[in-house]
């Protein structure tokens, strides 16, 4: 295999509010090659976006990183100052947020914002500067990309927004870039456009990307391998299509099979029944097992995951297979 | 089937709120903007009793308002709404309770500081579906059938999860006893995995309790599971109604088939490079929409005559219309049987 950009191994961050230790992320291991995509799939709450953040050691207080390990090009970035860590972001590792409208200073051009970006991590004069932020825009799709530098926020559409947003994240070229559901916002026109260009542009541009979504039909068709993530937990990890085809767990089973696309039109879709735990009162052992048909006794101690070729799972009971499995 | 929901020529304009000083302003030529947006535009439709009609389209494709103008909540600029051959709304006041609304987002349609047993009872109890003295019962009927425990009736929406608020949601708008269900993106804000429970909800009480529904969402795979037929919109206008599983096999209009084509799959299999057939471009803005026909810029199949002309809405069998120039030739590809008994009708 080919040596990891970004290594990841046992990454866990708690919340410490009032109410309790919140367990956002709860060891969490992956490794990225170069040019690789990853697929961060979950629902609301079960910590994919504060996964995402932890890589960038964006995680405020109550929150904090308790234990394992980040390194990027073999640097260790939990123990990094902050300092050292700013010299990183959106040099070698940068992010790209769901809401474009919130990550744009609105009182700023798109051009000043993107200048101040290239001005955090390289001495370039105003007019090269420029230059390298109108390639960008070109090369993410937005027309007659010179003029628009001078345009503020307000004037773009969601869809270049999101667009601008992207070109600054690439502006350094960075190693590795975390997407947090930057396309969920959009309309699916919009959205494929997106989709399209960021696979060809991490390609071109051998830049290993952490791709967060609720969507499992987004990520399987732009990431190479998936991890699916449940209560804080990663609980099943492996190649894209693998693990869509023959899923072993019972929750990505069933996220799977609950998808209208997966029923006959009019009939009932197969449903998971129950809702997800709070991350505060977490069920002792498999946190899935409460909504699980599969759980027995020796789901009150939680699973360590299985390791199997290239793909692993959180799981004592995996679903077969032979049987249940085809879709 | 007769109709049971006629939709006749329905338009709604937005215009803007001008103060007293603008309009002075905009009489004398200052730079004010005028302009109303054409949110629905020129829209017929029938729906028949027991049957689900889909609303598909992008944000700011006139889905929403649609919806609205059918509740009686809007009241529409110009066409009529009929139920069951009685209008909706009489100057502006909704005549009616046989309709009724579910919201998208179930935190902010639910009053915070209501106990949601008083939010479901309170309708029935103003129009005489039930007293104050047997509202208790009534709605813990509601309760059990959307799948709440009736003990719950004294609680705040904010103890509640997002599927469950829903629930709620939902039993408030059956709690009038309506015929009509007009839900608009009700498992957008929610969790795949709760997605499936309320859908399935959905199907079964539109079945037990014999509804009529309009079903809005952006989701088309949704769309294709649930409604009977479908009505694709673009910038106001519908610009193709047909059976479900007919505009999905072979879609007429140009934007249709591009919508189908630019939503995500799941795909199974490893080693092929999913191709997206991306649109050109995006929405126009509706204060200004393009002459001709309004997906013109954007169509790959545009030729002069769309710059120039809107084109009409056109049947191209029985049950399936469609507003395009081309469609005879978008559906060729497709399917050539369907393409032979095409008519014109006139323009409405």
């Amino acid at each position: 295999m080919r040596e990891p950009i970004l290594s990841v191994s046992d990454l866990t961050t708690h919340f410490f509010t009032r109410a309790g230790v919140v367990k956002a992320v709860d060891g969490v291991s992956f490794d990225l090659a170069k040019g690789e995509i990853m697929g961060l799939v979950g629902e609301s709450g079960s910590g994919k976006t504060v996964t995402g953040f932890s890589l960038l050691g964006l995680v405020d207080a109550p929150g904090r990183i308790v234990k394992g390990s980040v390194k990027l090009n073999g640097t260790e970035l939990t123990t990094l100052s902050d300092p050292e860590l700013r010299a990183r972001r959106g040099h070698e590792i940068s992010m790209i947020f769901q809401d474009p409208i919130a990550t744009l200073n609105p009182m700023l051009t798109i051009g000043q914002q993107m200048r101040m970006a290239i001005d955090a991590h390289e001495w370039l004069s105003k007019r090269a500067a420029d230059a390298r932020a109108a390639e960008l825009l070109t090369q993410v799709g937005i027309p007659s990309a010179a003029a628009r530098l001078r345009g503020y926020p307000h004037e773009f559409s969601g869809g270049m927004r999101q667009r601008v947003a992207i070109a600054i994240a690439l502006l350094h070229r960075p190693a590795v870039i975390v997407a947090d559901e930057p396309t969920t916002a959009l309309d699916v026109s919009i959205q494929a456009q997106i989709l399209f260009q960021m696979r060809d542009l991490a390609a071109e541009m051998g830049t290993a990307m952490v791709w967060i979504s609720h969507d499992l039909a987004v990520v399987s068709s732009l990431a190479s391998k998936l991890a699916v993530m449940y209560a804080g937990r990663v609980v099943e990890q492996g190649p894209t299509a693998t693990l869509l085809r023959d899923p072993r767990h019972p929750y990505t089973a069933g996220l799977i099979s609950s998808l209208p696309a997966m029923s006959q039109p009019g009939m009932p879709l197969s449903q998971i029944p129950g809702t997800t735990p709070s991350l505060l009162s977490l069920p002792p052992g498999c946190p899935f097992a409460p909504r699980c048909d599969r759980a027995t006794k020796a789901c009150g101690t939680a699973p360590e995951m299985t390791m199997e070729d290239n793909r692993g799972w959180r799981c004592f009971h995996p679903v077969s297979a032979f049987k249940e499995a085809t879709v | 089937m007769s109709v049971f929901l006629n939709i006749d020529n329905v338009s709604r304009l937005f215009g803007p709120n001008l103060s007293t000083g603008e309009k002075i302003a905009a009489k004398l030529g200052g730079n004010v903007e005028t302009r109303a947006v054409r949110a629905v535009s020129e829209v017929s439709l029938t729906v028949r009793r027991g049957e689900t009609l889909g609303l598909v389209g992008e944000s700011g494709c006139g889905k929403s308002t649609l919806g609205r103008l059918i509740a009686g909540i809007l009241p529409p600029t110009s066409g009529s709404i009929l139920l069951d051959g009685t209008p909706v709304m009489v100057d502006g006041r909704k005549v009616t309770t046989r309709v009724q609304t579910v919201f998208q987002d179930p935190f902010a349609s639910l009053d915070p500081r209501m106990k949601v047993g008083d939010t479901v009872s309170e309708g029935p109890i103003a129009h005489g579906l039930t007293t104050k003295s047997d509202a208790q019962g009534y709605v813990a009927n509601w309760f059990e059938r959307v799948g709440l425990d009736p003990v719950w009736v004294d609680r705040y929406p904010h103890q509640f999860s997002g599927g469950q608020r829903q629930r709620v949601a939902i039993a408030r708008a059956l709690a009038m006893q309506p015929d009509v269900l007009i839900c608009d993106e009700p498992v957008a804000s929610l969790d795949v995995s709760i997605q499936a429970q309320i859908i399935n909800l959905f199907l079964e009480l539109t079945c037990d309790l014999d509804l009529t529904c309009v079903f809005i969402s952006h989701d088309l795979s949704l769309i294709r599971h649930v409604s009977d037929r479908v009505a694709v919109m673009y910038l106001g206008r519908i610009v193709e109604l047909g059976p479900v599983d007919q505009v999905f096999a072979a879609s007429a209009h140009p934007y249709t088939a591009a919508l189908f084509g630019s939503v995500p799959k799941l795909v199974l299999d490893a080693d092929e490079l999913v191709h997206f057939d991306t649109i050109e471009g995006e929405v126009p803005s509706p204060l200004s929409p393009p002459p001709g026909c309004y997906y013109h810029p954007r169509c790959p199949c545009a030729t002069d005559i769309c710059a120039t002309t809107q084109p009409e809405t056109q049947t191209v069998s029985e049950l399936r219309a469609v507003a395009c120039h081309h469609f005879k030739a978008v559906l060729a590809d497709k399917d050539p049987d369907l393409t032979s008994a095409s008519t014109s009708v006139s323009a409405r």
